[in-house]
């Protein structure tokens, strides 16, 4: 993706992570949230050559690394934006991981989690203050 | 310079591995013939046999040497031109040393030969460490450790060792943000936390971020003085007695030694523990990525903790090698690796050393001084100065750091093109992209070996490319190099999909 | 110059620079600088101080041999384009140092039958603390469980680093020379991260590789449930083993024994003794321990033109980029002797490594046999050696080695000075290579034999007199 892009509809964690909640689970047991890195994290990394997905059932916690993303130039940690256990991991990028460069918030998705916790959505940023926090 | 057209020779020619050459029933080795009885099955199980022999190839000696020799010429080196990587030293390598690194009395001696009949390699190990020291200002060596980060580990494990040996566990340690990538991953295989130091504006630790973070959980502080900016921190003795203060050790990473031998000393600056690089400062070839060594030098409250075994000389003169096992506990971490260390590298760094002398060393630490300081003053002159910047400071010691930030906005011009378009001139980049403290940095590092006429020719070469990227758009370094045996290679590709070796049918 | 750079000297650079408190203000204490000739003639005379395999016959090894090395290794090692440039950063000038790494990747593959190996590590004892950290960083087990076989070097360097990484070392005696198996099985539980042994091992025994790699398995699989550490994976213990090169013409290689990692000494291919260094480790895996290899690796891809080509790859796992999170600290790979070894395994070539292994068998297996039969020698164990073995001597073993000494024999090493293990007693491990032909060993058997005979009967009389007698002198 060429251009910097922050979709309005996301929650953003200020260490480049998002969260795409999915309204109809609101208030029952399987309340879902899509989970990916940002345009401004693909961008630093560069191409990335290599993700490895954790396996489904694995507990993530707020704020704490859960996966890592490889380029050429660097690795990075993908921190939790919200605490959960995964549901489902994106099979497709462990062929080729470049959907995350292309379409970081489509096609580039890493995980998604049964939401423990609903109320660390508060934490969480919307679009404008997390592009606010990227400087000018 | 124009670039050409046509394929060069080397360029046309495909690479081959040696496992797709030869035919079956070629061999160069013979084996010596069977001068014992045939053994039986029993000798060895057969269910302890390899079933298909290692699909090693079938080739003659006339072609394995037209194979590696054609490697040879796919490949720049110091012998053949510059090569001004910053924080590397590569200073020549003088040819004496493979002569006597391959006189049999030391190249065929067997590490575990009694010490009283490896007396001459005892005593070269012990004459080594002497010298070291005196270099460093710090009076216990240990030759053991393999390269600079093996050095690096040693220093570590040497001072946790310290810490728990009056029962204090310390978590920390600090090191600047110029840091050599090296110091941090070493930090965490010694199960310790690194914590980064700011820079100031000068290039320097910056005291009060230092003051700061130092505290009883400190268990180190690692530099290198002068930095990787090529800048000798003003304020060594304070942040000497910042560390000590606490009680933490200060550790010196020798990787740029050749900026102040027999000019100031790391052991007078206040640093516990050095670690030299044998292959920077003291001339042991880099062949290609290694073999390299890296001894460490220990002020007297590190001593006890030292690596096992240490050269010591008895009463009479005689040499021997201390595995500390006898009489009362050791102290020591132990071992790093096998045997005694390089002794390869302790051969051509010693005759290194005896050839010098004192006076050689600093002699050699003044040109390399002079030699960067020229080649920055030629930079400036020729207008390279606006697009590539020197990053901090005036002068600099044996290195300096320029910013390639200005050319990329005004020229379209990154420094890994600069690198690239070097190629075609015959050069060896500097080091590019550190340290990560500067935007687009360039690192370059001329050494003491290299003549005049060769830091002018370097430096034309800078402004050549700056003029071309000015007058004639930066396309053209974009896609250098255009003369080397292959262009620019898929690194991403390389890393996404990767092939490490051959593959047979 | 200095005009170029707007100084008065050169001294000036310095005190505009360096703070006057940390001057050196004196000359360095070292002996004056000399001539080429000189120092020529200074290393010499070292030398000569030094009692190499050239000045006597020696059946020295534990970890290091003295192999043949063609001159053509000799020939190549020495040329500028491979003994002097850097680390192949620059990879489109780099492409002759590249190629021998993916060349030497390959050799070292198909030796180990492991499809996975890097471009080497600094030796032997380092490479299996390097396999000890990738297995940590993989499954964050809390502990080693080692075979006594493992050379003690590794052991050693082994607990070294895993001090500093607080992991605990394990170690497994063996029965009748080879690990035991019991022991073994025993050893393993939910928190070993690695189990660790060699092949042949430390006393030359060769073990049963395949028999150990499925017992820590299977033993850890018992009481294993849940996930490890790190993000989700499995925490069975990664199988090490450190092999020697040489013998995997003829023995089974560790791929296909249930090992994950192969680790050894190179120094057998094509390299010096050099008193211990530099030679080069190798380092070969499993597939899925790609990306936790430690060192460098050299990968194959292509240029903007479609020419094949080789570049360094995977270097994010190194310390320069991921700095904290690094597999390991190594930035050198040991690109100058991996070459020496890549070109010795070519010269030998595929029928060359079974041809020198069987022939390391028959004379390792006769020269175990003929000593055996001296007095006062009788073997440390009866298990298959291929290159190496144990000796019991009913002597002094220095005492021993000294006589030998002046017969112009070094019949091997004293095995407790290395190991320090009281049953190790009276050990001699000899080596045997193929620079040591039968009548060397008829020698050696001459020799020893008349040694241990004098050297026991004197041990033998003074111990009498021992008893009998407050204080005599041994």
């Amino acid at each position: 993706m060429a251009e910097a892009n922050y979709p309005q509809d996301l929650l953003y964690h200020p260490e480049h992570d998002w969260a795409r909640i999915d309204p109809a689970g609101e208030g029952g047991s399987d309340f879902i949230a899509t989970l990916g890195i940002t345009w401004y994290a693909q961008d630093a990394l560069g191409e990335v050559v290599f993700f490895d997905p954790p396996a489904v059932g694995t507990t993530l916690v707020k704020d704490e690394p859960y996966a890592e993303v490889e380029s050429v130039k660097a690795v990075s940690d993908v921190l939790a934006p919200l605490s959960g256990e995964i549901v489902e991991v994106n099979g497709d990028l462990a062929g080729d991981p470049g959907a995350i460069n292309e379409d970081p918030y489509g096609e580039g998705w890493l995980v998604k989690i049964r939401i423990a916790e609903p109320a660390e959505r508060e934490a969480l940023l919307d679009a404008d203050a997390y592009s606010a926090t990227l400087g000018g | 310079m124009t670039p050409p057209v046509t394929e060069l020779p080397l360029q046309r020619e495909r690479a081959r591995t040696i496992f797709e050459k030869g035919a079956s029933g070629r061999r160069a080795f013979m084996c010596p013939e069977l001068d014992v009885p045939q053994v039986n099955g029993e000798a060895l199980p057969e269910r302890f046999r390899r079933k298909e022999p290692p699909r090693l190839p079938e080739v003659s000696e006339p072609e394995i040497v037209r194979h590696y020799v054609g490697l040879s010429k796919r490949n720049f080196d110091l012998d053949s031109g510059f090569y001004p990587l910053g924080s590397c030293t590569m200073k020549h390598n003088p040819r004496l040393h493979e002569r006597v690194a391959a006189l049999p009395g030391h190249a065929r001696l067997h590490p575990l030969q009694d010490p009283a009949r490896a007396q001459g390699a005892l005593e070269l190990m012990w004459n080594l460490q002497a010298a070291l020291a005196e270099i460093a200002g710090l009076p216990h060596v240990s030759l053991q450790p393999s390269a600079g980060s093996h050095g690096e580990l040693a220093g570590v494990l040497l001072t946790r060792a310290y810490h728990e040996a009056k029962g204090e566990h310390r978590h920390k340690v600090l090191t600047p943000d110029t840091s050599h990538g090296t110091n941090p991953a070493t930090v965490t295989m010694a199960g310790l936390e690194v914590v980064k130091v700011a820079t100031n504006p000068d290039g320097g630790v910056d005291l009060e971020d230092l003051r700061a973070k130092t505290d009883s959980d400190v268990a180190c502080l690692m530099l290198t003085n002068p930095n990787t900016l090529g800048l000798f921190d003003q304020n060594i003795q304070e942040i000497a007695a910042i560390v000590h203060e606490v009680g933490a050790t200060l550790y010196y990473d020798g990787a740029n030694l050749n900026a102040v031998m027999g000019l100031s000393r790391p052991g007078d600056m206040g640093f516990d523990i050095v670690h030299f690089n044998l292959h920077k400062s003291f001339t042991q070839p880099h062949g290609g990525g290694g073999p390299g060594s890296g001894p460490i030098a220990v002020s007297d409250r590190i001593a006890p903790f030292l690596p096992r075994p240490l050269v010591v000389r008895d009463d009479d003169g005689a040499f021997d090698l201390d595995f500390g096992r006898a009489g009362a506990e050791s102290k020591s971490i132990g071992r790093l690796r096998g045997f005694q260390g390089n002794y390869g590298c302790f051969v051509r760094s010693y005759a290194y050393i005896c050839s010098l002398g004192g006076d050689g060393l600093r002699d050699a630490s003044e040109t390399a001084v002079l030699n960067a300081n020229y080649l920055l003053a030629r930079l400036r002159e020729k207008g390279v100065a606006e697009h590539l910047p020197l990053a901090y400071g005036e002068l600099c010691l044996h290195e300096f750091v320029l910013s390639g930030g200005p050319m990329k906005k005004t020229l379209g011009l990154k420094t890994l093109d600069l690198a690239k378009r070097l190629l075609d001139f015959g050069f060896h980049p500097p080091t590019v992209y550190f340290p990560l403290l500067v935007d687009e940095a360039l690192m370059v590092e001329p050494t003491e070996t290299e003549t005049k006429e060769t830091l002018d020719a370097f430096a034309d070469a800078i402004a050549e490319i700056l003029r071309e990227a000015a007058e004639e758009g930066p396309e053209i370094a974009r896609n250098a190099p255009y003369t080397t045996p292959v262009r620019r290679l898929d690194e991403v590709g390389a890393a996404k999909n990767p092939v490490i070796r051959q593959a047979l049918s | 110059m200095l005009e170029a750079i707007g100084v008065p000297s050169i001294e000036a650079l310095f005190e505009r620079q360096i703070p006057e408190g940390v001057r050196l203000r004196r000359p360095l204490g070292l002996p004056d600088g000399r001539s080429e000739q000189d120092v020529y003639a200074h290393l010499r005379e070292l030398a000569r101080k030094n009692v190499s395999a050239e000045d006597e016959l020696s059946f020295l090894g534990a970890g290091m041999y003295d192999h043949y090395v063609p001159a053509l290794v000799d020939m190549l090692m020495e040329r500028s384009e491979f003994l002097t440039p850097y680390t192949p950063y620059q990879p489109e000038i780099s492409q002759g140092g590249l190629q021998v790494m993916f060349e030497y990747q390959t050799a070292i593959s198909e030796l180990t039958a492991l499809p996975v190996s890097n471009a080497s590590v600094y030796e032997g004892p380092s490479a299996v603390a390097a396999a000890g950290y990738l297995a940590k960083l993989h499954n964050g087990g809390r502990r080693f469980v080692v075979s006594a076989g493992l050379h003690p070097h590794s052991i050693e360097t082994l607990r070294t680093q895993a001090h500093g990484y607080g992991m605990e070392v394990v170690e497994v005696p063996l029965r009748d020379g080879v690990t035991d198996p019991e022991a073994w099985a025993g050893a393993m539980d939910a928190e070993t991260s690695a189990a660790i042994f060699a092949q042949p091992n430390f006393y030359g025994a060769v073990e049963d590789a395949a028999a150990l790699s499925a017992a820590a398995k299977e033993a850890s699989k018992a009481s294993f449930g849940g996930d490890g550490a790190g993000f989700g994976r499995p925490g069975e213990p990664i199988v090490i083993a450190q092999v020697d090169p040489i013998t995997l013409g003829i023995l089974e290689p560790p791929g296909e024994c249930g090992v994950d990692v192969a680790v050894g000494e190179g120094q057998p291919l094509g390299n010096r003794l050099d008193f211990g260094g530099p030679s080069f480790g190798f380092f070969a895996a499993r597939e899925e321990y790609l990306r936790r290899m430690p060192g460098r690796i050299a990968g194959e891809t292509t240029d903007v033109d479609g020419r094949r080509g080789f570049v360094l790859t995977l270097q994010t796992r190194e310390q320069h980029i991921r700095r904290e999170k690094a597999t390991s600290n190594i930035c050198t790979a040991q690109a100058l002797n991996a070459l020496g070894g890549v070109v010795y395994l070519t010269w030998l070539g595929r029928r060359g490594i079974v041809e020198l292994g069987e022939l390391l068998l028959a004379r390792t297996h006769y020269a175990r046999e003929t000593l055996s039969v001296l007095e006062g020698v009788e073997p440390l164990h009866s298990q298959p050696v291929i290159r190496e073995f144990a000796l019991r001597l009913d002597a002094d073993v220095a005492e021993v080695k000294r006589r030998c000494a002046a017969a112009g024999i070094n019949p091997g090493v004293d095995i407790q000075a290395l190991t320090g293990r009281e049953e190790d007693r009276g050990g001699l491990l000899v080596a045997i290579t193929e620079q040591r032909s039968r009548a060397d060993i008829d020698r050696l058997a001459e020799v020893l034999g008349a040694t241990v005979a004098a050297v026991g009967r004197q041990g033998h009389t003074a111990r009498t007199a021992e008893s009998t007698s407050a204080a005599v002198p041994a």
